[in-house]
């Protein structure tokens, strides 16, 4: 009796420090002089009511301090602010670098992982790392061998550590982790190994599991309620994470969940999207490939899903569905609605009623999208809520071993993983795109465990019939579905984006240009060439009552790949490839932080 | 030439050679036989086989080599390129390409591949992309895994060698090979056998 009672006793006060953990987060996460989270806030809205820096003094700005981080591959994600402390991570080999805001910047602490290099060759796309968490007076690293550990904020002491997948199958990590209430929740990469995709809720006192959702299989593993889990406002029935492959197709089905993750606290509800499905040639995975390309609606308790929205069925690109999901409370047809907007790989621009599920805007925002002529939007038709394909764009039904040409987007899509973000004072969303087209010939490939599962080459070039370079950033209205405005750049906007009451807009360009715009009009108010070029998210902070703005430039990622080495359009002969320049005539690795402030 | 050595190529290339290979290297003997003696000559001719790791000379079972024994890329004199260096151009873009870039081109963490093939020793390549190497020290972490279980790999592996030396001389420009020839049936079959399809 006596041992129950001291047993109900522990639960309660479990309970309770997961409110007081959650609480003390958002308290952090609602004050703008911290950057608690990679995102921003729980609603990835990457804006910051900081307005010291603003339209009319932004030209201003100037260098304040810089740090080198010491690793030259591919820096994603931002530094984090919390308090007096500012924790900067890398790439593989994973540094974390905590240093004092108060001293210059002098590091507190460092903390190096030893990690068996082999899982350098595992990652697609170099060795990213898309930064840390934050949340208990604990850091979060989710390293590039998939390990999780948590240290100790003051000291870099290693509080607990897990393995949440297994490199030697091709489960590698690049993503950050959202910490939610007392877990934290975890993605897993390898979608061109043939990696089954997951997310892992872990709990944040000791690292244990509370629960994992697969992207397919038997209900029991993907935490899809066949009656109460619903697609486009009907429950999705019984298997229905297997009953769209053939066989055992989807023990190796890729829906992996290396993308952003948001979190509405009323709702309960953590939203991401999951990968493509493997392998590349669409002809060896018959059928819808349930639930690859899929925005996720679970509950952060029980894992358990509460709808899904499969945007690309059977996919035949690569469209990885992963990138994040922006919340935002918007008025539609005059009425106030908590709306989640997503850009796609794909090209489209969702927004959904994130209650529900309901679909309620898809449209393409970059007009060379061309794969598709639009999504059904009749709740009554047999095809709601799919996208059209266009037949000449359709690599499934050109076949194996026929090069389908001119696909626009490229598999790297109308935008990768490169955050957007969101300003309530204009309800405006600013999207960093990739301005690419493709050609894609889909084959056979034989599957090995731990071995790029990939079948199809593809040869990438910039938008043809277009301003020539490749990428744009735009403004994008998120209940009409329309670009408002469109910045042409010559590469691929691959940095995170950063919106202020300032009415300012931040980006990082691939040549390695920080960059801020006006957020209404777009017009340009300051440029300046970091020591590299910039794939990171731009993030702001107060610091002695100063507003900083600060960046992490480090080339490299998939804009490493292709762009390293410029891209030609295959149709347009010898004479063209010198027009499209190569980033190298520009930058050069090297991870280098530039932070900046105006002024005094 | 030189008798010894001609023998002492014969034992390096024979453990490693498949049977088609041992016969262009027993060719080779042959036509090493009836080259001149002159000694001047000889040293020229030597000098131009060793730098010569491009020209087609031989054709077996659908692939060119060159008169080592290594296979090659041939593109006829219209530009009509030998499918196995075509196949190459696909296998490369499916399996190398994230890490190597574009066509061979290099990324900002891999080699310039079209540049290895040129200057690696064709056996040195091979080993190479089945064993993987590791370059883990201060100043880079550069890992090629092993493929030597990887099928989709070790399948097509002289077909993306042929490709890369093309690339390397700039024989085969950036992009999707414009003219090729069919797929030759030896080839189909020699694939489905080695696939296990």
């Amino acid at each position: 009796m006596k041992r129950l009672l001291i047993l109900t006793t522990a639960m309660s006060l479990g309970g309770s420090v997961a409110a007081t953990a959650n609480e003390a987060l958002q308290k952090l996460i609602d004050d703008p002089s911290q950057w608690a989270i990679q995102t921003g806030d729980y609603a990835n809205q990457r804006y910051s009511e900081l307005d010291a820096i603003n339209k009319d003094n932004v030209g201003g700005l100037q260098v304040a301090w810089t740090f080198s981080t010491g690793v030259l591959r591919g820096h994603e994600g931002s530094p984090l602010v919390i308090g007096d402390v500012m924790y900067v991570h890398t790439p593989f080999p994973n540094i974390v670098y905590a240093l004092d805001l108060n001293n210059d910047g002098k590091v507190l602490w460092k903390y190096e992982p030893k990690q068996d290099p082999n899982v350098i060759p595992v990652m697609c796309c170099d060795t990213v790392n898309r930064g840390l968490a934050f949340g208990e007076g604990k850091i979060f690293l989710h390293q590039a061998d998939t390990t999780l550990v948590a240290l100790d904020a003051k000291t870099g002491a290693v509080a607990w550590s897990v393995k949440n997948g297994d490199p030697a199958i091709g489960e590698t990590n690049t993503a950050t982790v959202i910490p939610v209430k007392d877990k934290v929740i975890v993605g897993i990469s390898g979608g061109e190994f043939g990696v089954r995709g997951h997310v892992t809720a872990y709990n944040m006192a000791d690292g244990s599991v509370a629960w994992r959702g697969y992207s397919m299989g038997p209900d029991s593993d993907t935490l899809i309620d066949p009656a109460n889990t619903t697609h486009l406002g009907k429950p999705v029935g019984p298997d229905s994470g297997t009953n769209t492959w053939e066989g055992d197709q989807w023990k190796i089905g890729g829906g992996t969940t290396w993308g952003w993750y948001s979190y509405d606290p009323e709702l309960n509800l953590v939203y991401y999207g999951s990968g493509n499905p493997s392998t590349w040639n669409p002809a060896q995975r018959p059928g819808d490939n349930r639930w690859s390309m899929t925005i996720f609606a679970r509950d952060v308790d029980t894992g358990v899903a509460k709808w899904v929205y499969q945007m690309t069925p059977h996919d035949e690109w690569d469209f990885d569905g992963i990138n994040e999901m922006i919340l935002t409370e918007q008025t539609i047809g005059g009425t106030e609605r908590k709306l989640l907007t997503h850009f796609d790989r794909n090209g489209l621009g969702y927004t959904l009623d994130r209650v529900t599920g309901e679909l309620l805007v898809a449209e393409k925002f970059d007009p060379a999208v061309n794969w598709t002529t639009g999504v059904d939007m009749d709740p009554a038709s047999a095809t709601y809520g799919r996208p059209a394909v266009v037949a000449e764009y359709s690599t499934e039904q050109n076949g194996e071993d026929v090069n389908s040409t001119g696909i626009c987007p490229a598999a790297l899509g109308s935008k990768d993983q490169q955050p957007a973000a969101y300003s309530p004072k204009t309800e405006l969303f600013y999207v960093p795109t990739n301005h690419v087209c493709m050609d894609y010939e889909p084959f056979r490939v034989s599957y090995t465990a731990g071995q790029p599962y990939v079948g199809a080459t593809l040869a990438m070039f910039p938008a043809p019939q277009s301003h020539g370079g490749m990428g744009n950033f735009i403004a994008w209205d998120g209940k009409e579905g329309k670009i408002k405005w469109s910045l042409p750049e010559q590469f691929s906007v691959w940095s995170g984006a950063l919106a202020t009451a300032g009415d300012v807009v931040f980006y990082g360009t691939l040549e390695g240009y920080l960059k801020a715009v006006d957020a209404n009009t777009g017009e340009e108010l300051y440029r300046f060439k970091t020591p590299s070029g910039i794939i990171g998210n731009v993030m702001t902070y107060q610091h002695g009552g100063k507003q900083y703005v600060a960046i992490l430039s480090g080339v490299g990622g998939w804009a490493g790949i292709g762009l390293a080495a410029g891209l030609t359009n295959p149709n347009d002969g010898l004479g063209a490839v010198g027009g499209y320049a190569a980033l190298s005539d520009y930058t050069a690795l090297g991870g280098a932080l530039t932070v900046f402030a105006l002024p005094n | 030439m030189n008798p010894d050595r001609t023998a002492c190529r014969h034992r390096r290339l024979q453990p490693r050679l498949q049977p088609r290979l041992r016969r262009a290297a027993l060719a080779l003997a042959a036509l090493g036989a009836t080259a001149t003696a002159a000694p001047a000559q000889e040293a020229a001719a030597d000098n131009l086989a060793a730098a010569d790791n491009l020209t087609a000379i031989t054709r077996e079972e659908g692939r060119w080599f060159t008169a080592e024994g290594v296979p090659t890329y041939k593109i006829e004199a219209d530009g009509t390129l030998d499918w196995a260096t075509y196949s190459g151009f696909r296998r490369y873009h499916s399996e190398c390409h994230v890490c190597h870039g574009p066509e061979g081109e290099g990324s900002s963490y891999a080699p310039a591949l079209k540049e290895s093939a040129v200057a690696m020793d064709y056996y040195d390549f091979i080993g190479v992309v089945a064993d993987g190497r590791t370059k883990v020290n201060a100043a880079q972490t550069s890992v090629m895994p092993s493929f030597g279980t990887n099928l989709n790999v070790m399948c097509y592996l002289d077909d993306i060698y042929t490709y890369l030396k093309a690339r390397g001389t700039d024989a085969v420009p950036r992009g999707r090979p414009a003219k090729r020839e069919e797929k030759p049936e030896e080839m189909r079959t020699a694939e489905a056998a080695c696939l296990g399809t």
